[in-house]
This record gives structure tokens, C-alpha cells and sequence, in this order.
């Protein structure tokens, strides 16, 4: 139909290897983030802002860190909770200690905190693959949450052991703190997000990228080409616990706005696991897909079920909508075990034939 | 990297070597696992420019020998010397620096990724561009990407693999995984090919094509190759010379002709108690 790459011819490596290779994308691309930058900040409320889109931007950013790791070196990882909140405490301590430097500076460094430790929870993964591997993240995660309730220096000795982000301003407008408007905020978070996505994408197209997918489907043959598998591991381990830490960074500053350590507990890792595995792994646009699914399904049911005439308190709406979700994530897997990506590709694909069945 | 209009060579590096000198030397070299005995005092040599068969009934060490040759099992005993440096011990990623490329028995491709990228993998060692420069994937890094794109191109011709660039290797027919691989060993612009069974489980039409391939690679490359094979007919066909293994001892070396009147190679193969 109007989705096909009929005509458009490449004429160089250079145009073949783009992002987006077929000009219908670029046109949807273009179209998603005028919306993004010109509709939704002018449309969406405070409410809408704060609890839905801006959570949506950072978790999704937190699934793409963790899908460089599971999803293209293929090293199964529940940590990434730990690994976010070692971001959002690195971040934290940076402002209190610097408190001039912009928040800015502070959150893109406080990842490479996360990328240290990340390394550091790496090296097993040298000697142990799949759920073995998962089980020593497991401990990662474990000890770092040990580390944010009993270490007190790292909430600067708060007597109810949680952090409070204090306002602080990028270009005058306030940006972080309880004052921050939800348009500053949603501006910061877009910007970094975009950013990183943009980064990870270029990572991943080239050498590095191929590196870690040649670990992840055969580690045997990706020695014989010459891959290190110590680097090749570790790099993975470092960039995706950068973007973690980053998103943990994010997660308290641009969100919650005050944390406690059990924000950053199991629960977290979990849930962006899932977000990886239903958006579909080794997929950057999957990762917003399941971050998507995740985090903003059940809030439009919890908005939508009583609207449409389901009024059956809160509560009851609130199971509702967690048993609608759970019995969707069922259904999709079984549509598509490779996630949403896959099927959004197959659409894409199915789209480009059409009429015909295949090409 | 080379300039875009760089001629098409997959020649390996100019090592000095002329065609007949002998680029890789077994000396005497066993292999155990435990008490399994799986190389014994094994000698033999591999000239430049020739295409060299091992062949051997099952479980006679083959295998085992290419996995010595390119670093995945260090020997107990025996030297390697690979162009004139004689090792005992080396890590497969060395190897491969070294210029060993290496194709499996069972299809090991990057079943995630699609024909282009597989082959694109076996430049790794040709890519250089550091991981800020990886990251803008401007300038140098996205020139070095285009470049190694234009070498891998001429590898998809070479294979007449076009039409599949852009398919998941994991959707293709096994003939067609076969000479993907073979592209992949390719990129690596090797000095010594190994060819790990290239012909196993395809038909008469698709080991015609193998052997094309082979051949060819010989031929217009320049390039060295050992290769395991069990069709016998093929080995005889296109190899220059042809060392026979059982239970872990060589019991012949030499041209197709001088292995085929072996007394100890027909027994061999025939079961004759020995």
C-alpha cells in the first residue's frame, strides 16, 4: 500500500546502511518526534507528564541499557535495579559534593559509577553463561541494595534513609526538585533519551555492536574472528550499567523526586526484564514498546475500565487492570516469543508485500 | 583503511613466502584428554598456495587437529610453527590475528544476524575505529564501516549470495549456511583457510558448487586451504596433497595417487584389523 520501498533506490553503501533506509520510516519517525517536542508538552497535563510519559522516557531508556546486555551480548542479567540505584546514589552524592556543577554534568557522570560496578559484577559472566550468570547478578543486586540501606554516607546520614533531589536549574529553568515544572522535565528527559538511543543505535550498527551479537550467538566462532570475549563481555557490561545508572540517575531526579532504597529493590530488575523480553530483546525500539506495555497500559485501564462503565471501585479496578495485563503478556508471548519488535517488523513486512503474500 | 576505489584483492599479507614454502609445520604433536589419546605424535606440513585434504575415518582426530591448529586445544606435546614462528600454546583470537580462518563441521554462523552481517563479522580484526568514534559513527569510524562494506560486497559476488544479503542466516537452507560461512572465513582475508567438512550433508549439485568455491578461492586468492572432507571422489578431485589419520597416528601423506595405493590407508578404510 503506501508502506514500500518501490523506487527508492540506493545508491551507496553510505545510503544503504542508514537508520532508517526506507523514506516511509523517516516520515513516521519525523511525525513521532514532531509530536513528542510540539504536541505533547503543550497537550499533556502535569498529571500525565510526571506519572506517565516522563517515567515511560527514563524506563524505557533503563530497557534499552539492559537490552545491550541480555538482548544483543546475550549475558542474562537481574540487576539492573541495583544498577540504576547506583546511578541515582553516585548522582545524588556528585550534587551534594559539587553542588555547582550543573545536574546535567552530574547525571551523565554518575553512569560511570554504574558502568564500575557494572564491570566489577561482569567478570563471572567470563567463567558462567545463562541462568548461572543470572543467579550472580542476582547477588549484585542484593549487595547493592544492602549498600543503600546500610550504608548512611550515601543518603548523607538522612535519619529516614531516602533521598531528597534539591531544585536545581539548566539554562534558569528549574529542573529537578519537587518546584520543576512537568514541561522542564519532560524537555531534559526527551533530550537525554533521544540522545542515548541515537548513541546506542550507532554502537550497535557498527563494530562493537557485531561484536557483542557474535558473543551472544555462537562465542565459539566469535573467537575464531578474532573477538576477545573478555572485552567483548565486559564492554557490554560497562555501556548497558552506564545506561542503567543514567536511567536510575533520571529515575529519582526527573520522577520520584525522592527515593528510598527500596525503590531500587528485585522488584525493579524484574520489571524491566519483562519490559525487555515483551518489547522484544535485541530491539531498541522494542525496549519503548515494552516500556510501554508495561508502564502505561495499566494506567489508561486503570483510567479507562471505569470509564467505560466498569465502576467497581478502585481497588477491584486496580486487579482488574494487573490481571488484564498479565493475561495480555501471555497472549503476546505466545503470538510472538520474540516480543513486540518481531511482530511490528512482521507488520512492517506483511506491509511491503501487500498485496501479495510474500515477495 | 584503503581508499574507496581500492582494487579488489583478498590476497593474505606479504609474508615472503613463495607458493611451495611451507607455511604452517606439525611436529610431532599429541593430544589427550586424560587417558583418551586423540593425537599421537603427529607430523606434517602445509605449503603455501596448496590445498591439503585430511582425511581419516571417524573419530580419527581431524577435528581435532584443526582445533589444535587454530589455538582451541593446546597439545601436550609437539611444536606449530605457523610462517617460520614455531608455538606450542595460543588463544584462538591470536590465531586469528595470526591469519588462520576456520569454518565449522556443524554450521556455526551468528544465527541472529542476517548473511551481511555475518560476513561483516569476520572483519573484526580490519576494524579499528575506537568506541567514542563507534559511538558518533561519523567520519573515520562510519569511512571504516563503508570500506570493510565494499570488501564484504565483493565477497557476496564472489559467492553469488546477492539476492540473500539482508536475510537472517538462521532462515536459509543449509547449503546456502554452508557458503555463508565460507564467506565469512573469507572476510578474514586468511593466510591459511581451514575447512572443517565445507561439504557435509549437501547434495551433488551443492558440492559442485563447494568445490567451484574452493577452487576458486585457491586459485584467484591465492589462498591456502586445508580442508577435512569424507566424500572421497572430492578430496581426490581437488586437493594437491592428502594426509590420512586413524586413531589419533598418521598413517599416510602424499598426492591423491600415492594415498589412494596406501596398503595401511585401504585398510583403514576397509576395517581391516590393525
Amino acid at each position: 500500500m503506501f508502506y514500500r520501498e518501490t523506487g527508492q533506490f540506493k545508491t551507496s553503501y553510505t545510503a544503504d546502511q542508514q537508520i532508517f533506509p526506507i523514506r516511509q520510516d523517516r516520515i513516521g519517525v519525523a511525525i513521532i518526534l514532531a509530536v513528542a517536542l510540539l504536541v505533547v508538552p503543550f497537550v499533556a497535563n502535569e498529571f500525565v507528564l510526571s506519572a506517565i510519559v516522563i517515567p515511560f522516557l527514563v524506563l524505557a531508556l533503563a530497557t534499552i541499557g539492559l537490552n545491550i546486555l541480555t538482548g544483543y551480548a546475550g549475558q542474562l542479567s537481574l540487576g539492573t535495579g541495583g544498577f540504576m540505584g547506583v546511578g541515582a546514589y553516585a548522582c545524588y552524592k556528585l550534587v551534594t559534593i559539587f553542588p555547582d556543577v550543573n545536574v546535567i554534568i552530574h547525571i551523565l557522570l554518575s553512569g560511570f559509577f554504574a558502568a564500575a560496578v557494572g564491570v566489577v559484577f561482569g567478570l563471572p559472566s567470563l567463567r558462567i553463561k545463562g541462568l548461572y550468570l543470572a543467579v550472580t547478578t542476582l547477588a549484585a543486586q542484593f549487595f547493592l541494595e544492602w549498600c543503600f540501606i546500610r550504608i548512611p554516607w550515601l543518603y548523607n546520614y538522612n535519619p529516614s534513609a531516602a533521598i531528597e533531589v534539591p531544585g536545581k536549574t539548566l539554562f534558569g529553568v528549574l529542573i529537578t526538585g519537587p518546584a520543576a515544572s512537568g514541561v522542564a522535565r519532560y524537555f531534559v528527559v526527551l533530550a537525554i533519551v533521544i540522545g542515548m538511543t541515537l548513541l546506542m543505535k550507532n554502537l550497535i550498527r557498527g563494530r562493537i555492536g557485531r561484536q557483542w551479537m557474535m558473543i551472544r550467538d555462537m562465542d565459539i566462532a566469535a573467537e575464531l574472528m578474532g573477538v576477545r570475549p573478555l572485552i567483548a563481555k565486559l564492554s557490554a557490561f560497562a555501556v548497558s550499567s552506564y545506561i542503567c545508572g543514567v536511567a536510575g540517575a533520571m529515575f529519582v531526579f526527573f520522577y520520584l523526586g525522592a527515593s528510598e532504597p527500596a525503590v531500587f529493590s528485585i522488584t525493579l530488575s524484574f520489571q524491566i526484564l519483562f519490559m525487555a523480553i515483551i518489547g522484544g530483546l535485541g530491539s531498541l525500539v522494542g525496549s519503548f514498546f515494552g516500556a510501554a506495555f508495561i508502564w502505561i497500559l495499566p494506567i489508561l485501564l486503570r483510567v479507562w475500565l471505569p470509564a467505560m462503565g466498569f465502576d467497581i471501585g478502585a481497588e477491584a479496578i486496580f486487579q482488574m487492570a494487573q490481571i488484564i495485563i498479565g493475561a495480555l503478556i501471555i497472549f503476546f508471548l505466545i503470538v510472538e516469543p520474540h516480543g513486540l519488535a518481531r511482530l511490528w517488523a512482521i507488520g512492517k513486512e506483511k506491509l511491503r508485500v501487500w498485496p501479495f503474500p510474500y515477495a | 583503511m584503503n581508499s574507496p576505489a581500492a582494487h579488489f584483492s583478498l590476497h593474505g599479507r606479504d609474508d615472503g613466502l613463495n607458493p611451495g614454502d611451507v607455511l604452517l609445520d606439525v611436529r610431532n604433536v599429541s593430544l589427550a584428554f586424560g587417558g583418551v589419546k586423540a593425537i599421537t605424535d603427529i607430523s606434517f606440513d602445509i605449503r603455501k598456495g596448496e590445498i591439503r585434504a585430511i582425511i581419516g575415518p571417524n573419530g580419527a582426530g581431524k577435528t581435532s587437529m584443526l582445533n589444535v591448529i587454530n589455538g582451541f586445544y593446546h597439545p601436550q606435546q609437539g611444536t606449530i610453527s605457523f610462517r617460520g614462528e614455531a608455538r606450542r600454546r595460543m588463544q584462538p583470537h591470536a590465531a586469528a590475528a595470526s591469519g588462520i580462518a576456520r569454518t565449522f563441521q556443524n554450521v556455526a554462523l551468528f544465527k541472529g544476524m542476517s548473511t551481511l552481517d555475518n560476513i561483516m563479522s569476520g572483519r573484526t580484526l580490519k576494524m579499528h575505529r575506537n568506541f567514542f568514534w563507534q559511538l558518533l559513527h561519523v567520519g573515520p569510524a562510519r569511512d571504516e564501516e563503508i570500506a570493510n562494506r565494499r570488501k564484504v560486497e565483493e565477497i557476496i559476488d564472489f559467492l553469488e549470495i546477492q539476492h540473500i544479503r539482508k536475510t537472517p542466516v538462521g532462515k536459509l537452507p543449509y547449503g546456502l549456511q554452508k557458503r555463508v560461512e565460507l564467506g565469512r572465513a573469507l572476510a578474514m582475508e586468511p593466510d591459511l583457510l581451514l575447512l572443517d567438512e565445507p561439504m557435509a550433508g549437501m547434495n551433488l549439485e551443492e558440492k559442485e558448487d563447494m568445490s567451484r568455491f574452493i577452487l576458486d578461492v585457491n586459485d584467484q586468492f591465492g589462498t591456502t586451504i586445508a580442508l577435512i572432507e569424507h566424500d572421497m571422489g572430492v578430496v581426490m578431485d581437488i586437493s594437491d596433497r592428502v594426509v590420512v589419520l586413524d586413531y589419533g597416528r598418521k598413517i599416510g601423506d602424499g598426492t591423491p595417487d600415492e594415498v589412494k595405493n596406501n596398503r595401511d590407508v585401504i585398510d583403514a578404510y576397509l576395517g581391516v584389523p590393525h
